[in-house]
C-alpha cells in the first residue's frame, strides 16, 4: 500500500481551490475509490456524483489530470506513478459544488430531438446488418464527457447553437434506423449546428464506450447534409428520380 | 491537508491545460510533417524538370507530373505543367476529413489538442461559413482523385516495361517500379477509405438488406469501412510514398541515385 497525493477541486459557483489529500492507494483502486476514501477519512462534505461504479451509469465524469474521464473507470495504476493526481469537475457545465456539475443543458437539448417515429410501412422485421450501426450508438451511457470536451462548447461556448456530439450520435441512430420515417436533416443542419463541428475528434478520444462518434455518426451525418443541401449532382439526381 | 491557489478556470487561454502528458507532441509532429511535405511538393512542382527517368530503358514518371500532359497534348505552358493537375490531390487532401482534423489542430490550434485552451475567437463558425463551408465539396475531389488514380496505375504498370537495345519493350522490374507500385497502392487504399466514398457506396442507405443492389452495396461498404478505420495511417503512408516516389525519380534523373534493375 502506498500513499498518493490527490489535488481535488473544492468550491462552488462563487469560487474555490484545489485541496491536497493523502490517499492510501491499494491494488486495483480507481479514482472514484480514492474520492470515497477522502470522503470517509478526511472530507465528509466532498460532493461527487456516482451510482454504479461499473462505468455504466455515466454519472461520475470528471477531469483527471486534465483529461475528461469516468472516475470509476480510471485506475490509479494507469496514471503516471508517484505524481500528484488532480481531479476537478467537468469544465463545460455550470458548477454546483466540488465535483458535481449541472448537466441539465444536455437534457434540454435531448428534448429538441423528435423521437423515433415509425414509417407507415414499417414491417418490424429487421436484419442484424441493418441495425449494427444503430446498436453501436445505443452503447451511449450519457456521461456527457464528449459534450464536455468538445471545443465548440468548452472554448467557444456556443451551447445555444449546437447540440453536441452526444446528440449527433442520437440523431444518427434515428436517421439510420431502418424503420424510422422522420427526416431530421434540417434540424441537423440548422438548429443542431452540425456545421460548427470541425471534426477534430476529441469526442471520440474521450468516449468511455469507445463509440466512433466522429467516423460513424458525425461524418456520415455531414455527408447526408451534403447530399441534401450542398451537392448539385445529388440535387439533380433527386429531381430526375422524382420526375420519373 | 494543504490548499493550493490554482483555480478551476486555470486552462483558459491558448495552450493552457491541466493535462500533464505531452499533448503538444502530436500537433507539433503533424505541423512538421505537413509543412515539410508542402514545401517539398511546391518546390518539386515548380522545377518543371527531372520528373521523368528514362535511363537504362526504364520509364518512371513522377506522380507529381502524372498524367504527363506535356507529352499527351504536346504543349508547353509558361509554368510547370505539374500545377495543372496538382490542385486535385491538394484539394482532395485539404478537404479530407482526416487532414481537416490534422490542420485545424496543428495550424489553427482550434483546438491544439483535447481539453487544451485555444486562441480566443469570438466569431467561430466551424464549417458553416466561407471558406470552410467549401469542405462540403470533398466528394468532388474524390471523383477527380479517382481519375488521377487511373493515370498513376498506368504509370506504375508502364514502369514494368523497359526498352531493350533493339527498341522493343520487355517486361522487367526495377527499384523504381516498386517505388511507383508502393505509391499507387497506398494512394488507392487512402482514396477508397475516404469517408465520402464510404457514404456514397453504402453509408447513405438505411436498409442494407432490402434488395440485391443494397446487399451488394453493403458488402462494398464493409470493405471501404475496413480501409476507413485506418484512414489516418493510409493518409500518412501515401503522403510519404508520393513524396518519396518523386524524390527517387528526381535523383535518378539527376544522376545522383542509380536505379537498380532487379529483374
Ligand atoms: S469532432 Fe466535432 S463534435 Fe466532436 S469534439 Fe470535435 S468539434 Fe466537437
Ligand atoms: S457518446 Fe460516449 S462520451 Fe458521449 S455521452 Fe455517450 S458514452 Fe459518453
Ligand atoms: S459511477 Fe456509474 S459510470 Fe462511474
Ligand atoms: S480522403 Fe480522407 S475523408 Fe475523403
Amino acid at each position: 500500500m502506498s500513499s498518493r497525493v490527490f489535488k481535488v477541486w473544492r468550491g462552488d459557483k462563487s469560487g474555490g481551490r484545489f485541496v491536497d489529500y493523502q490517499v492510501q492507494a491499494e491494488e486495483g483502486m480507481v479514482v472514484l475509490d480514492a474520492i470515497h476514501q477522502i470522503q470517509r477519512t478526511q472530507a465528509p462534505d466532498l460532493a461527487c456524483r456516482w451510482n454504479c461504479k461499473a462505468a455504466k451509469c455515466g454519472s461520475c465524469g470528471a477531469e483527471v489530470n486534465g483529461k475528461p474521464r469516468l472516475m470509476c473507470k480510471t485506475r490509479l495504476d494507469a496514471l503516471p506513478p508517484g505524481e500528484v493526481v488532480s481531479v476537478r469537475p467537468m469544465r463545460s457545465f455550470p458548477l454546483i459544488r466540488d465535483l458535481v456539475t449541472d448537466v441539465s443543458w444536455n437534457f434540454q437539448v435531448n428534448q429538441k430531438i423528435p423521437p423515433f417515429t415509425p414509417r407507415p410501412d414499417a414491417t418490424w422485421i429487421m436484419q442484424q446488418e441493418d441495425v449494427d450501426r444503430v446498436q453501436e450508438f445505443r452503447k451511449c451511457i450519457e456521461c456527457f464527457l464528449c459534450q464536455n470536451v468538445c471545443h465548440v462548447v468548452r472554448e467557444h461556448d456556443l451551447k445555444q447553437h449546437f447540440f453536441g456530439p452526444r446528440f449527433f450520435v442520437r440523431i444518427a441512430s434515428l436517421q439510420m434506423h431502418p424503420m424510422d420515417g422522420l427526416d431530421r436533416m434540417a434540424l441537423l443542419k440548422d438548429q443542431a449546428g452540425l456545421g460548427l463541428c470541425n471534426v477534430t475528434k476529441c469526442c471520440t478520444e474521450v468516449c468511455p464506450e469507445e463509440i466512433h462518434i466522429t467516423d460513424n455518426a458525425i461524418i456520415p451525418m455531414k455527408e447526408r447534409v451534403v447530399d441534401r443541401y450542398y451537392d448539385p449532382l445529388a440535387w439533380l439526381w433527386r429531381k430526375i428520380r422524382n420526375a420519373r | 491537508m494543504t490548499q493550493t491557489e490554482l483555480t478551476a478556470a486555470a486552462d483558459h487561454g491558448v495552450g493552457m491545460t491541466a493535462r500533464r502528458d505531452a499533448w503538444w507532441l502530436q500537433p507539433l509532429l503533424i505541423f512538421i510533417g505537413l509543412t515539410t511535405f508542402g514545401v517539398y511538393a511546391i518546390w518539386a512542382a515548380w522545377q518543371g524538370n527531372n520528373y521523368l527517368y528514362v535511363g537504362h530503358g526504364a520509364y518512371y514518371l513522377s506522380p507529381f507530373y502524372s498524367p504527363d500532359l506535356q507529352a499527351i497534348f504536346g504543349f508547353q505552358p509558361p509554368f510547370s505543367f505539374a500545377f495543372l493537375v496538382l490542385w486535385i490531390p491538394l484539394g482532395f487532401r485539404a478537404s479530407c476529413y482526416y487532414y481537416r482534423k490534422a490542420y485545424y489542430r496543428s495550424y489553427m490550434l482550434d483546438p491544439p489538442a483535447c481539453a487544451v485552451g485555444e486562441p480566443k475567437n469570438r466569431c467561430y463558425q466551424g464549417e458553416r461559413k466561407f471558406p470552410f463551408i467549401l469542405q462540403n465539396l470533398h466528394r468532388y475531389f474524390f471523383y477527380l482523385a479517382l481519375l488521377l488514380l487511373v493515370s498513376l496505375w498506368y504509370d506504375a504498370i508502364r514502369a514494368l516495361f523497359f526498352r531493350g537495345p533493339n527498341g522493343g519493350l520487355q517486361l522487367g522490374l526495377g527499384v523504381g517500379t516498386l517505388v511507383l507500385f508502393f505509391n499507387v497502392i497506398t494512394l488507392t487504399a487512402f482514396s477508397f477509405g475516404c469517408n465520402s466514398c464510404r457514404h456514397l457506396i453504402g453509408g447513405q442507405l438505411n436498409c442494407f438488406s432490402c434488395s440485391c443492389t443494397t446487399r451488394t452495396r453493403y458488402k462494398l461498404w464493409r470493405g471501404v469501412s475496413v480501409l476507413n478505420l485506418k484512414h489516418m495511417e493510409w493518409a500518412w503512408v501515401s503522403l510519404f510514398a508520393v513524396g518519396f516516389a518523386d524524390l527517387y525519380i528526381r535523383l535518378c534523373a539527376m544522376g545522383i541515385w542509380h536505379d537498380v534493375r532487379l529483374w
